[in-house]
């Protein structure tokens, strides 16, 4: 058996070899279907790592709690809130915090003056901590400090982005600009961080919490965001949920009510990118894998001739004692080896595409195949080789010896 | 005991709503070492006797005992491992594989027995040198002349060591000179003590044999040692 498996392998690179154009034609058809899943896969894959990595550098272990009101309850008018009493309850309760700090959203105007320019910004009151929280650095000047927001001090750090549209210097410390009628000096300017799927990390500008806060007047009906990052030793499971214990006890939920309150983490929101682009991924793969569809009718046609073409020589192998399943392997071999070295050529070609694509536009990431890529085009086109092969093999392989023998 | 025990053997073919009766109640024995040709005319049967006899087909009824195995029930796998381990065959029109070698062909019975490339490759060059060939094994086919590509065949039948070897007008599409060769090689081989069948519709084939068995219409019209078998009326 295992010769004859040997023997199988050795007649079936042979007849393709005999056929050498027709064997290439024939697996045309799972050399592009390979090529372009390969090709989409790169492409998509590249995508989803360079997205991995720049969630990674907005820092994996930090969490982002936010008040959350279910769309019924907002029709119902109730709104619910996240106070800076909650955050002090979790300043002074929670374990496993290394840093935490507010957001405080501008609730009027993001507009921002400067000069004769007019810019629209993401305007958030926060504290010193932001920094380590959302591992954010100086380029020129400054932190908020401590001090800063004791004394609700009048000053602003700016993304690039923000500096840009303003058209201010290149260092813009200790310019003043206008926020809500107000003059606010420039501190100091964040490093770029580039943009995440089209949306710039840049346009954003940061002011002290209690700066922010005294803005806005009346602090009854504050709405907060609190973002913390996580001590090196804290599990994030155990954490979320002592978070959320801490705020349904704050917040007097029962227990069959649900959270007014969402905790998203970093890695969250990598999976939902995540999510989407392996739908885009599994989507046009599904669609491609057609051809692959139609590329193992092609080699099922081939067989079907070639069985055709050598029927004469499975009478005399019938007759010198081949075995149904002699004959049966010998052409599923063949039509497995067929589709097999389609794939590989498609594997190559694929990826060489997808590396065409990808470094043809620009800042667009590198092409990466992962392996199990590699596993399922390889595995599905032989998937696709002993499926169509094994009609024409069967038949092959059911022909009866005298027939066979007498066939021209 | 004989070697080959048929008895009562009929072969029946439909034709539409006709019934043709190709053989129509065979009892022959042939014993080892003999060496018996089959003749008669085109439709007297020979060619569905020699398909019965290789185990090739299945007779409609009757018994038919080969080597001490009752071989009429088997199916199609049993009948090729039969085929395989004990029958030879050598074809009118040689049958050899068009894209192996001679070695190759020679080699191919032996896959289907599991025996490994060293061993297969021994063997069949011990039987290409038997038959005079010892110095073509890497030709194909096509790169050899008539006489050439029987003694592969032959070759080939041989490297199993069949308990018959069972040739179908082997002489048929060679010339006179080739013949000659071939059929010294098969009394040669019957010297060496292989048990010979052949079916032929040629005299000068038959006088070779032992043994003429002449088949009319289905059944045996005449068998030259009627004391070896049992002849039908």
């Amino acid at each position: 058996m295992f010769f004859a498996l040997i023997e199988s392998f050795r007649s079936a690179l042979a007849s393709i070899i005999a056929h050498g154009l027709r064997s290439f034609l024939t697996t045309l058809g799972i050399v592009i279907g390979v090529a372009s899943v390969i090709a989409v896969i790169s492409v998509t894959q590249g995508m989803s790592s360079f997205i991995g990595e720049t969630f990674a550098s907005l820092g994996s272990n930090s969490l982002t709690i936010q008040s959350y009101t279910p769309f019924e309850d907002q029709m119902k008018g109730i709104r619910a809130r996240l106070t800076p009493e909650d955050m002090e309850l979790i300043e002074r309760r929670a374990e496993g915090i290394a840093s935490i700090t507010p957001i405080l959203y501008a609730n009027r105007s993001s507009q921002i003056k400067f000069g004769s320019q007019t810019a629209f910004s993401r305007i958030m009151g926060t504290t010193y901590a932001f920094q380590e929280v959302s591992q954010n650095y100086m380029s020129v000047g400054r932190f908020i400090a401590q001090s800063d927001n004791l004394t609700r001090r009048r000053v602003v750090i700016i993304g690039d982005k923000v500096r840009e549209n303003l058209n201010m210097p290149d260092n813009p410390v200790n310019e003043y600009v206008d926020i809500g009628g107000e003059w606010f000096k420039i501190v100091g300017l964040m490093e770029a961080k580039g943009e995440i799927m089209g949306q710039s990390q840049d346009d954003i500008v940061l002011m002290p919490y209690n700066t922010m806060r005294s803005l806005q007047g009346n602090q009854a009906r504050t709405d907060i965001q609190i973002q913390l990052s996580l001590s090196e030793s804290a599990v994030l499971e155990n954490v979320t949920a002592q978070l959320t214990n801490l705020l349904r006890n704050a917040h007097d939920l029962d227990s069959d009510e649900d959270d007014d309150f969402q905790i998203q983490t970093a890695e969250q929101l990598m999976e939902t990118f995540d999510t989407v682009i392996n739908m885009v991924t599994i989507v046009i793969g599904g669609i491609v894998s057609i051809s692959l569809l139609v590329g193992g009718i092609g080699i099922m046609n081939i067989m079907l001739v070639s069985v055709t073409e050598r029927t004469r020589e499975i009478g005399i192998c019938k007759a010198i004692g081949a075995k149904r399943h002699h004959i049966l392997m010998q052409f599923l071999i063949e039509a497995l080896l067929l589709s097999l070295l389609g794939g590989l050529i498609g594997l190559a070609i694929g990826y060489g595409l997808g590396t065409l694509i990808s470094s043809s536009i620009p800042s667009f990431p590198p092409a990466s195949i992962p392996l199990w890529s590699v596993a399922l085009a390889l595995g599905f086109s032989g998937f696709v080789g002993v499926l169509f092969g094994i009609l024409p093999a069967a038949k092959a392989a059911n022909l009866d010896p005298i027939d066979a023998l007498r066939y021209e | 005991m004989a070697l080959i025990e048929l008895s009562g053997i009929t072969k029946y073919y439909e034709m539409g709503d006709q019934v043709v009766k190709a053989l129509d109640g065979i009892d022959i024995e042939v014993i080892e070492n003999d060496y018996v040709a089959f003749i008669g005319s085109s439709g007297s049967g020979k060619s569905t006797m020699l398909n019965i006899l290789g185990c090739l087909d299945k007779p409609s009824s009757g018994q038919y005992h080969l080597n001490g195995k009752n071989v009429e029930s088997l199916d199609p796998n049993e009948l090729s491992e039969i085929r395989n381990l004990e029958i030879g065959f050598i074809f009118q029109s040689f049958n050899l594989l068009p894209r192996a070698t001679a070695l190759g062909n020679v080699m191919q019975p032996l896959v289907y027995r599991g025996i490994g490339y060293r061993q297969r490759k021994d063997m069949a060059m011990q039987a290409l040198e038997r038959v005079g060939l010892g110095d073509r094994v890497d030709h194909l086919p096509n790169q050899l002349s008539g006489g050439q590509r029987q003694r592969v065949a032959i070759a080939r039948a041989l490297v199993t060591h069949p308990s018959i070897l069972l040739a179908d007008e082997p002489t048929g599409n060679l010339d006179s000179q080739t013949t000659i060769e071939i059929m010294q090689l098969f009394d040669d081989l019957h010297d060496e003590g292989h048990t010979l069948i052949v079916v032929t519709h040629e005299d000068e084939i038959a006088q070779h044999c032992h043994r003429v068995v002449e088949m009319k219409d289905g059944r045996v019209f005449n068998d030259s040692t009627s004391n070896s078998a049992a002849v039908t009326s």
